[in-house]
């Protein structure tokens, strides 16, 4: 059973390069499912929901890119010694085991080899240089890079539990759906992001475009990222920081120049004033709303929740929990803990009334 | 390398001697205390000047000259009196514990006149700053270890009074005076630390 | 006092018919528990140990399987996120402290001083307050289910078994829960201590005559490393601690962000623990396998000084190597280069005990006993996990799979695939010498296989949901992100590993009362703990022993064929 496992992983991995940069498809799978018992799993997972898979073995930017290329030399090296090693094992066992349980004679003793010892501490040491003497380039590689002056800053700030994205050059604050161009590998246009915790440690991860990096309070980290194909890329807070850890995902949106120009044009406004939902914005503004959600050109200026200027151009709400349709927002303002038991939003008990009109105003941020 | 072994009775199998358990259990237990000790020491030095208030240590703390003097003689004292016990000179054995004692009474004495100082003085408590938790971490932790060993030392002072702690005793001894000395080292340690890198 | 109660016989019920009818039931009761309450004698401690830690395996055991079940579909709501919460932080924190040092302490309590042919610890009484401080360690943990404090009861501990700073502040962690998860882990460190020092003691200072160092059984050995281990292991963990409740309890600032305090500081003192803390429970499950895989392939141990030294150099290295859990927290490349050299180091004295393994193994004639299957499993499970761990080691590869099932995956390979099954089988192993009775081969042999395959489908498809960028300790997770199948299949093998446990507890409790007699040699061994009668009396040895090599009852029983011709 064990002995399966070292060939599974290497098989895995080169499936998965046949897999990159093409859509999953029937044969895929079925070519997974030749792969023994053990490689049907990821097959199966795909299969399950190809696409928003936040899947390591199918990198869009270069960080992921160069670790999945390290991991498949990794993969070769230890899948080899797995082999080897176990195959020693399995062999050991099999021929050197008892025969007649009543024999009660003892085989000869060998207490060890200086020869032989000496080998296997020698060729262990071989192959730890050559895999530091690798791993360490990479690092190098990925996390001293430089920064190009046309590069985008984004500043990533982590609260319990939702993500803050604050676009300084832009003036743009949004929350937990990061858009950034697309950074085509011919004319790249990386994306340079600086963590900070507001309050716990918390850790940024879309495994398709780069590693994790945390966000940790008094103190500043950096990562970057180059999105090579526009799409939808998942992740999720990768440290355990509270409650609701789990409702802490993340959605990074790689957009063509024009979409994300068109994206910038639109979060630089200020908020819609629609006097139909006037009432709403009353409530907003009175019930305790804006002491901690800011929105741009009204009274509302709390930093505590997220941004709520353009809220409608989000897709979900509660940092992911659910989507974001009105329905959706009535229940989660109405009683936080539906959706996500253990957010810091607390249920400000509106009346239904109350409900509906601020619903509708927030319904107008587009 | 065979044939020797084959001899019956090697010298060492003649004399079959092991260390006294109790000193290898003090060792022990001084290599785990070190550990203890350089963790608090760590944080002290990673947390030097990172204090986002006052007062800073160069305002306020004084370099204990007097009770450093005292508890770095008291090792020596103590080393008289596991020398007097070895021998069988147990007068000698009580007065110099007796000087021991007094000596780190008079280290506990200057640390309890220090931190009135500071506290009510200067208004330094450990929640005031980043110096304020680390120094009364450290100084405690170690404060805590100097009344440990002054308890363990009157034990044995009101016993010997008593007649009660023969000289037979003085393997005994020699552990709990191993235990002094490494209250000694760490505050050579602690002294460097807090009132010559830290200041 | 205590020292007269130990000289005691055992008043085991059922034992002593003459005695019984002149006393009342209640009596012979009372005095059967008073004499395990107050025993300083190593053995029972050491089954005080072992029983205290499978009781604890049962509980944590339970604690995953609702973990699982919860995690069996998406978007589960059989626990809540509080509740899910409490659960895993007291999963890792009951198997690491609860179970895995307990168990392994327990098992050098009550075989180091036999191997060694001494009459009890060096410090019998040390050894009683040691146990009875890390019983009341685990008692407070558990308390605090029903203490709770100022938030109400059922306010558990839910920070993690890693407690990350700065959510340990009194900020984020309201009440009390946390205190008791600190002070639970300082007084049972206390414990631990306790009996490091004493375990040093004992092997420095109680071996019998002839046994030199180079002569000790490597299962003595590798417990000397582990102690010596823990005692610069467990005071960091307990001086990381005692700064916590300062910030908690006093206002201090150690980790508070706000005043200029680091919470990197926390991660690096927890570390500087947690990893040397992960030799410390795998190094007594190397031990138990060099006493098992020699005597069940019938051949002496190959290598002896180079384990001996691989042992010592693993111990030393381990020390060195704590920030590869850090990877992902921004150190600079320079020192993530350093601690990815230092963790792949300790591959190469990992790598000669794997090796000396199988030629101990090769040209022997194996026994395929309940001890040595498990112990063959762990040769497998090992050196995959020591294969993960390389994995691991490559920090870009970390900062893919830190935090992600994959570690989860990575560190149950070692924990239970390694640890666990060397546990199993150091339990199968000693248990005749204990109580004198035979643990049922064919139960033992279900246990095996069940717990094996539910192993394997539980962990090894863990990895792929790590690869497939699940993260660990959430409670639930969004059905559209490929993990359903997954994880339903990871709780399955749960449900098998906890049948095959209850096979094994079902074992354990019948086979003492109907077991077959195991006389003083069931496995045809070769260290001092055989010598004497199953169980042994108080004073173990009738007359203290005298070896000349590292397996006397070799020589004994081959007096024309002995070791200490040929050992070096």
């Amino acid at each position: 059973m064990s002995k399966n496992e070292g060939g599974t992983s290497v098989g895995w991995g080169l499936s998965q390069v046949r897999q990159v940069g093409s859509s999953v498809n029937r044969s895929a799978i079925r070519a997974w499912m030749a792969m023994g018992a053990l490689s049907i799993l990821p097959g199966v997972a795909v299969a399950e929901s190809a696409g928003s898979i936040p899947n390591m073995m199918r990198p869009e930017a270069t960080p992921a890119h160069q670790i999945l290329s390290l991991t498949f030399f990794v993969l070769l090296i230890t899948g080899s010694i797995f082999v080897v090693v176990a195959g020693l094992l399995t062999v050991a066992i099999v021929r050197f085991r008892s025969r007649n349980a009543g024999t009660v004679v003892e085989p000869p003793q060998i207490y060890g080899s200086t020869q032989v010892e000496l080998a296997w501490t020698v060729v262990p040491v071989l192959i730890v240089a050559v895999l530091f003497l690798t791993t360490a380039r990479i690092i190098f590689a990925i996390q001293d890079a430089p920064k190009p002056k046309d590069a985008l800053d984004v500043t990533v700030v982590g609260h319990q539990f939702w993500w803050e994205f604050r676009y300084p050059a832009l003036g743009i604050v949004t929350a937990n759906e990061l858009h950034v161009p697309v950074s085509p590998v011919d004319h790249p246009q990386p994306t340079f992001l600086k963590l900070l915790s507001a309050d716990v440690i918390h850790s940024f991860w879309v495994p398709r475009l780069a590693g994790k990096t945390d966000l940790i309070p008094n103190h500043e980290n950096t990562m970057w990222i180059d999105p090579h194909k526009p799409g939808l890329y998942l992740g999720q807070c990768a440290q355990f920081c509270g409650a609701q850890h789990a409702m802490m995902l993340l959605r990074v949106y790689v957009d063509t120049p024009t979409e994300y120009a068109a994206w910038v044009r639109n979060q630089q406004k200020p908020a819609v004033q629609d006097p139909a939902v006037a009432a709403g914005r009353r409530v907003f503004e009175t019930e305790a709303c804006m002491n901690c959600h800011r929105i741009a050109g009204t009274a509302a200026t709390g930093v505590f929740g997220p941004d709520l200027t353009h809220l409608m151009s989000r897709s979900t709400i509660a940092s992911g929990a659910t989507t974001n349709t009105p329905e959706h927002l009535r229940e989660w303002i109405k009683d936080p803990a539906h959706y996500k038991d253990g957010a810091l939003m607390p249920a400000m008990q509106l009346s239904d009334v109350q409900l509906d009109q601020v619903t509708a105003y927030l319904a107008t941020l587009k | 390398m065979s044939t020797a072994s084959r001899v019956m009775d090697l010298p060492e199998e003649r004399a079959w001697k092991l260390p006294s358990r109790g000193r290898v259990g003090m060792l022990s237990l001084i290599i785990g205390e070190s550990a203890l000790f350089t963790i608090f020491v760590v944080a002290y030095i990673f947390y030097i000047g990172k204090s986002l208030t006052g007062p800073t240590p160069a305002q306020v703390l004084e370099v204990p000259i007097l009770g450093t003097i005292c508890l770095l003689s008291s090792s020596f004292t103590i080393w008289r009196s596991e020398h007097a016990i070895e021998h069988g000179r147990m007068r000698a054995f009580a007065g110099w514990l007796a000087a021991t004692i007094l000596l780190g009474l008079i280290f506990m004495a200057g640390t309890a006149i220090e931190w009135h100082k500071l506290i009510v003085h200067d208004g330094l408590t450990i929640r005031t700053n980043l110096f304020g938790t680390t120094f009364y971490s450290l100084v405690g932790l170690h404060a805590t270890h100097v009344v440990l060993g002054l308890s363990m030392l009157s034990v044995v002072l009101v016993l010997a009074l008593l007649d009660r702690f023969p000289a037979s005793q003085s393997e005994r001894f020699a552990v709990i005076a191993l235990y002094w000395h490494f209250v000694d080292v760490v505050w050579v340690v602690v002294f460097t630390v807090v009132y010559v890198i830290g200041r | 006092m205590s020292n007269l109660q130990s000289d005691l016989p055992m008043p085991i019920q059922g034992t002593l018919e003459s005695e019984k009818a002149r006393r009342s039931r209640s009596t012979a009761l009372l005095e059967w528990l008073q004499g395990w309450l107050v025993t300083v004698d190593h053995k029972r401690l050491g089954i005080l140990y072992i029983l205290y830690s499978i009781f604890f395996l049962l509980v944590a055991g339970a604690e995953a399987i609702f973990i699982r079940i919860q995690l069996a579909i998406p978007n589960n709501h059989f626990l809540t996120a509080e509740v899910y919460n409490r659960f895993f932080t007291m999963h890792g924190t009951t198997m690491v402290f609860l179970v895995g040092m307990p168990i392994l302490f327990g098992f050098a309590n009550y075989v180091v001083p036999l191997q060694i042919g001494a009459r009890d610890m060096a410090f019998p009484r040390l050894n009683a307050l040691s146990f009875w401080l890390t019983a009341f360690g685990g008692m407070l943990l558990y308390f605090s289910f029903l203490g709770g404090g100022l938030y109400g009861a059922g306010n558990a501990p839910d920070v993690g078994w890693f407690a990350y700073a700065p959510l340990t502040a009194r900020t984020f962690s309201p009440g009390n829960a946390t205190d008791y998860w600190a002070l639970a882990l300082i007084v049972s460190g206390f414990g631990t201590l306790g009996t490091a020092v004493n375990i040093i003691a004992t092997i420095f200072s109680m071996r019998c005559r002839g046994m030199t160092l180079m002569r000790m059984p490597l299962f003595t050995w590798l417990y000397l490393v582990v102690s010596g281990l823990t005692l610069v292991t467990i005071t960091p963990l307990t001086a990381a601690q005692f700064m916590l409740l300062i910030d908690r309890y006093l206002g201090g600032h150690f980790f508070d962000t706000q005043a200029g305090g680091s919470a990197l500081v926390w991660v690096h003192f927890f570390w500087i623990f947690g990893h040397p803390e992960v030799y410390v429970l795998v190094l007594p499950a190397f031990a138990i396998a060099n006493e098992i895989i020699p005597v069940f392939s019938r051949k002496a141990i190959f290598g002896y000084p180079a384990m001996v030294a691989a042992s010592v150099g693993i111990m030393f290295v381990s020390l060195g190597v704590w920030a590869h859990h850090m990877f992902t927290v921004g150190m600079t490349s320079v020192t993530n280069a350093f601690f990815v050299l230092s963790t792949m180091l300790v591959g190469i004295p990992t790598g000669i005990k794997i090796f000396n393994w199988i030629a101990t193994i090769w040209g022997g004639r194996v026994r395929f006993q309940t001890p040595m299957l498990f112990c063959l499993g762990f040769l497998y499970q090992f050196l995959i996990a020591g294969l993960t761990g390389i994995m691991l080691s490559v920090a870009p590869m970390d900062w893919q799979l830190h935090n992600s099932y994959f570690v989860i995956a990575h560190f149950h390979y070692v924990l239970v695939g390694a640890i666990v099954f060397c546990i199993f089988a150091g339990l199968y192993y000693w248990y005749p010498k204990a109580t004198g009775r035979m643990m049922s081969e064919r139960l033992g042999k279900w246990h095996f296989w069940l717990f094996v395959i539910g192993f394997h489908i539980t962990f090894d498809t863990m990895h792929f949901l790590g690869i497939l960028g699940m993260p660990r300790s959430i409670y639930t997770y969004q059905p559209d992100r490929g993990w359903n199948t997954l994880n339903l299949i990871v709780s399955v093998g749960g449900f098998i590993q906890g049948i095959a446990v209850l096979i094994f507890a079902y074992n354990f409790i019948v086979s003492y009362f109907k077991g077959d007699v195991a006389g003083d040699d069931p496995w045809d061994a070769w260290t001092l703990e055989w010598t004497t009668s199953s169980p042994p009396p108080v004073y173990n040895f009738a007359e203290e022993p005298e070896v000349r090599s590292r397996r006397p009852l070799w020589d004994l029983k081959h007096p024309y064929d002995t070791d200490w011709e040929y050992e070096g």
